[in-house]
């Protein structure tokens, strides 16, 4: 049973997190680097090319790097810091076995033996329940080599369906709109679209501190003319400066799209030409959207009907404009359709797959836009082919060597892995670049669950709050302890480069996995010798998918700073070997793609995009007379996803160290809480403490806690396992929610750090 | 704030400040750096004359030799940029990342920011990214008015009548034509929300 050895803190005082700080050579002001690698940041879907300085097999520091076209050297805390995730106390260096006997709870084995015992359990449980008895969790800030392997490995060496990842948290409901309305997932434009665009509207994104390299991007469209039309229950820094702040209540963003289309469809402020020729769907959404008349939208929505007039005029007369929309929209039970509505607004201008006119999602993670491709998703295979449509896995099974009927059918979304779980029937599980006990909603539900495993197995380079409940923890790799190719928010494949070796025992993940391979006496498919051979079997593996890599290599990449997909080893359209360039810019007029085979620009058999009646639906556990406030969730800028590098990195700790509530003075002043005051938000699932922090940024319904913190600490106590019905993104940004003063500081206040 | 502190001169320690400028009220924050005076106050004040400036305009950081952590530019700098470092016993400031802008590169911090709220380039450079602003050096205190190597932007339309910035206007509890505006959302976006 996978339940925690010891008392955690015991756990804390040997493996963190603590905080590193500069020491030794990195503090060193006479050191010099023995070489600079050129590399990525290892946090979110910006990718911001960075050199970190090496020295005897230390990352010892950074240097901008300003030749790289998207951030031309800027870079926001994270990535400045990022060098000091390395060489750091609580680096795992040694496999670890559950031991209840340790006074820390774990005890650390020679890696050979762990993976022997790895292997020997995964074999003794399939062998008891069946081979869907194991299940995989994986992540998209791996490597695209990686995730492939992921896929890879839990179909053909596991044989199980049971495979899903944590983009399940972040690109899902954006990925499933983008392929209902367009037929391909991804942003449209490269970035520096952006710039000259007459106005961009941004759907819940907190631009600023999620995403920071876009700000200067936004802002310098502004200087050039734009207009900024900002849609959040916080006034965010990017809202700040905008033109015209949209403080739309939690969970009714699909209202809003519909309000702000009917207007435009009263003043006739559409693109009738491009809507009859290169769309179908338009009168079903055109008849949806009269239910939603200005008065009624502000009346749901919370946003002013002038408001909602202005957004619909400024939208729709501009010549070139550009959407983006984030988790703000997309962490709904209603995520999909309010990326569809998005989707409606650009749609009905006509504006997309033009320079200076596009439309995006802004990923979350390294590599949420190659996370997403290439099969490590439970309905997935490789090329975003479908794991369901016969053609497709004839395809993946030859380039795999097996026979398409071992190959699993589709499995299950990452929470309802858990659920399974629960119930038993699913009784080992291997994770990788996931932290659930964390990340997930209603987290006391994952707890219980993990604690029902049988055999648990978590591969990470610290141990994270979920790999506390392990059985056996394998010692990964640090992103510059390997090299491969991630795809960054606007669909250009880069290279990650390898800066130092993993310490001690610590190994390469993809080497991990295929240790656990070849011990199971399962290596077919899995002798990869680096990541270069890994890429080639998935180039050759995504050729003819609509995610296709097939003319991209690694040298491509680095001649060309990166590489934007589609990109063709053979011309679709005359089958002739060709070097292709990529491709920066989605749906252009009279652009030929495989699917459509020049009958149109979008990737259906018509060449047409898809337009979809984008239904309201209130959100799951909607605000109640018992619980009469909003919670939303969502990151500040010095902390990343659970935190298990970040909480880790002295001076990102230092500039927001805990999660504190935001609220407003009026709601604050009606409970009588003071800013720095203890308080209590209590949801159906349970209530957490934390310090109240009083600013006049926020809806007064409305209160902010951020989520990168475990336990005691942690947002996703209280936040609602609701679902996506399409996407199964879990609905992160609204439930109801109670907040009181708390007479007194939590417990863990006297005997935890801030960042534990 | 986080990049300056990466500096191989002041390993640890950052010359800049990042200050919010009421976060009750707004998330503006503003970053502080050495304006680098024509005629640099905390050099006019020092008693052991340890503060230099360089042939092209930068102020140094206390001369070691000389500086005696009295702390007098600390109190008579306007902007509020020298720190004294009790434990080393002098002054240190932005000095515009001597180590990098001597050698070609651009500073750190400007060099790093994504919102490029710093910048770091030449006149031609900033007219294109910023075409509806004006570059200001001159900053009036009270009765001081203070010429700087370091510009601030300003709108276009405002820096034509009057090229300053009345920085003691701001200030006042209540702040004439001319103070920096905190909020450029001016109604309260949520005056009709009840709680």
């Amino acid at each position: 049973m996978a339940t925690i050895p010891v008392d955690p803190l015991k756990i804390i005082e040997q493996f963190g997190p603590h905080r590193s700080a500069p020491s030794g050579l990195r503090l060193s002001t006479s050191t010099e680097p023995e070489r600079l690698v050129k590399t990525h940041c290892c946090f979110c879907g910006q990718q911001c090319g960075l050199q970190l300085k090496v020295r005897d097999n230390q990352v010892i520091g950074f240097e901008p790097w300003e030749d790289f076209p998207f951030n031309r050297g800027m870079l926001c805390p994270k990535g400045v810091k990022r060098y000091l995730q390395g060489v750091h106390p609580d680096r795992l260096t040694m496999a670890l076995r559950r031991d209840q006997t340790s006074p820390h709870g774990f005890s650390s084995m020679p890696y050979d033996d762990a993976i022997a015992r790895v292997s020997s359990e995964i074999a003794r449980i399939q062998q008891t329940y069946g081979h869907s008895a194991m299940g995989v969790l994986s992540g998209a800030s791996l490597t695209t080599e990686k995730t492939y392997l992921m896929g890879k490995f839990a179909r053909v060496c596991l044989r199980t369906p049971y495979i899903d990842y944590n983009g399940r948290l972040c690109m899902v409901s954006a990925g499933a709109a983008n392929k209902k309305a367009f037929g391909i997932d991804r942003t449209t434009n490269p970035w520096s679209d952006m710039v000259g665009t007459d106005v961009i509207w941004i759907a819940g994104s907190n631009v600023a501190e999620c995403s920071p390299i876009t700000t200067n991007y936004v802002w310098q469209a502004r200087e050039l003319g734009a207009r900024i039309i900002v849609q959040d229950p916080r006034i965010t820094p990017v809202a700040r400066t905008c033109d015209l702040y949209l403080p739309v209540k939690p969970g009714r963003d699909a209202a809003l799209f519909a309000g702000v289309l009917q207007v435009m469809i009263e003043h006739d402020w559409l693109d009738h030409d491009f809507i009859d020729t290169w769309t179908v769907g338009f009168e079903d959404v055109a008849a949806y959207c009269r239910q939603w008349p200005v008065a009624r939208t502000a009346e749901v929505t919370g946003v002013p009907e002038r408001s909602i007039r202005q957004a619909a005029e400024w939208w729709g007369t501009a010549k070139t404009s550009f959407l983006f929309h984030a988790r703000g929209i997309e962490h709904h039970s209603n995520g999909v359709q309010n990326a569809l509505g998005t989707i409606n607004l650009v749609l009905a201008t006509g504006r997309i797959g033009k320079p200076k006119s596009g439309y995006g999602t802004i990923t979350g993670q390294a590599n949420g836009q190659g996370g997403r491709e290439h099969g490590q998703k439970c309905d997935q295979l490789p090329g975003w082919r479908d794991i369901s449509n016969p053609d497709h896995r004839r395809h993946i099974a030859a380039i795999w060597d097996i026979d398409e009927k071992d190959l699993p059918g589709p499995g299950v979304d990452a929470y309802e892995l858990f659920r399974k779980i629960d119930a038993g029937e699913i009784k080992g599980l291997l994770s990788i670049c996931f932290n659930p006990k964390v990340s997930l909603p209603d987290n006391t539900f994952i707890t219980r669950a993990l604690e029902k495993l049988e055999f648990y197995t978590a591969i990470d380079f610290f141990l994270n709050d979920t790999a506390r409940h392990a059985d056996i923890v394998l010692p990964g790799s640090l992103q510059e302890e390997d090299e491969g190719t991630v795809t960054q928010v606007e669909g250009r494949v880069i290279k990650i480069n390898k800066a130092v070796d993993p310490p001690g025992e610590a190994r390469q993940d993809w080497r991990i996995i295929q240790d656990i391979a070849r011990t199971l006496g399962r290596p077919h498919g899995f002798t990869f010798t680096s990541p270069r051979e890994v890429f080639e079997e998935l180039r050759r593996a995504s050729k003819g998918g609509v995610a296709d890599y097939s003319g991209i290599t690694y040298e491509k990449i680095e001649q060309q700073m990166g590489v934007f997909w589609p990109c063709y080893s053979d011309d679709p359209q005359t089958g002739q070997p060709v070097d292709h360039a990529g491709t920066p810019r989605l749906f252009e007029r009279g652009s030929y793609n495989p699917v459509a085979r020049g009958s149109g620009p979008f990737y259906f058999a018509d060449g047409k995009a898809r337009f979809n009646v984008a239904d309201h639906r209130p959100a799951v556990d909607d605000v109640s007379e018992e619980y009469p406030l909003f919670l939303t969730t969502g990151r500040v800028v010095s902390q990343f996803l659970s935190g298990t590098q970040t909480r880790r990195i002295g001076p990102l700790v230092q500039q927001y160290p805990e999660p504190r509530i935001e609220m407003h003075p009026r709601l604050a002043e009606k409970l009588g809480i003071g800013d720095g005051d203890w308080a209590t938000a209590e949801t159906r699932r349970g209530a957490i403490t934390l310090r109240a922090m009083v600013v006049t940024t926020i809806r007064p319904d409305t209160i902010f806690i951020p989520y990168h913190w475990p336990g005691d600490k942690s947002a996703n106590r209280l936040t609602v396992a609701a679902q996506d019905p399409i996407s199964k993104i879990p609905q992160y940004k609204v439930c109801g929610c109670r907040v009181g003063k708390a007479d007194r500081a939590p417990g863990y206040a006297a005997m935890l750090e801030p960042q534990q | 704030m986080q990049a300056c502190t990466e500096c191989d001169t002041h390993r640890g320690d950052s010359m800049i400040h990042l200050e919010f400028i009421d976060r009750a009220r707004s998330t503006q924050t503003v970053p502080v750096v050495c304006m680098h005076c024509e005629q640099p106050t905390c050099a006019e004040v020092c008693p052991a004359d340890a503060i230099k400036r360089s042939g092209d305009g930068i102020v140094q950081s206390a001369r070691k030799p000389r500086c005696i952590a009295c702390g007098n530019c600390v109190v008579a700098c306007p902007f509020g940029v020298p720190e004294v470092y009790e434990d080393r016993q002098i002054m240190m400031k932005c000095d515009m990342c001597y180590d990098r802008t001597s050698v070609g590169k651009k500073p750190m911090c400007a060099t790093v920011c994504p919102s490029q709220a710093l910048f770091f380039g030449t006149r031609d450079q900033i007219a294109q990214l910023r075409p509806r602003s004006a570059p200001v050096n001159q900053f009036q205190f009270g009765r001081q008015t203070i010429s700087t190597r370091v510009f601030m932007m300003m709108p276009a339309d405002t820096v034509t009548s009057r090229p300053y910035v009345d920085v003691t206007a701001a200030m006042a509890e209540q702040p004439r034509q001319r103070a920096i505006r905190l909020e450029p959302v001016s109604a309260d976006p949520f005056a009709e929300v009840e709680v």
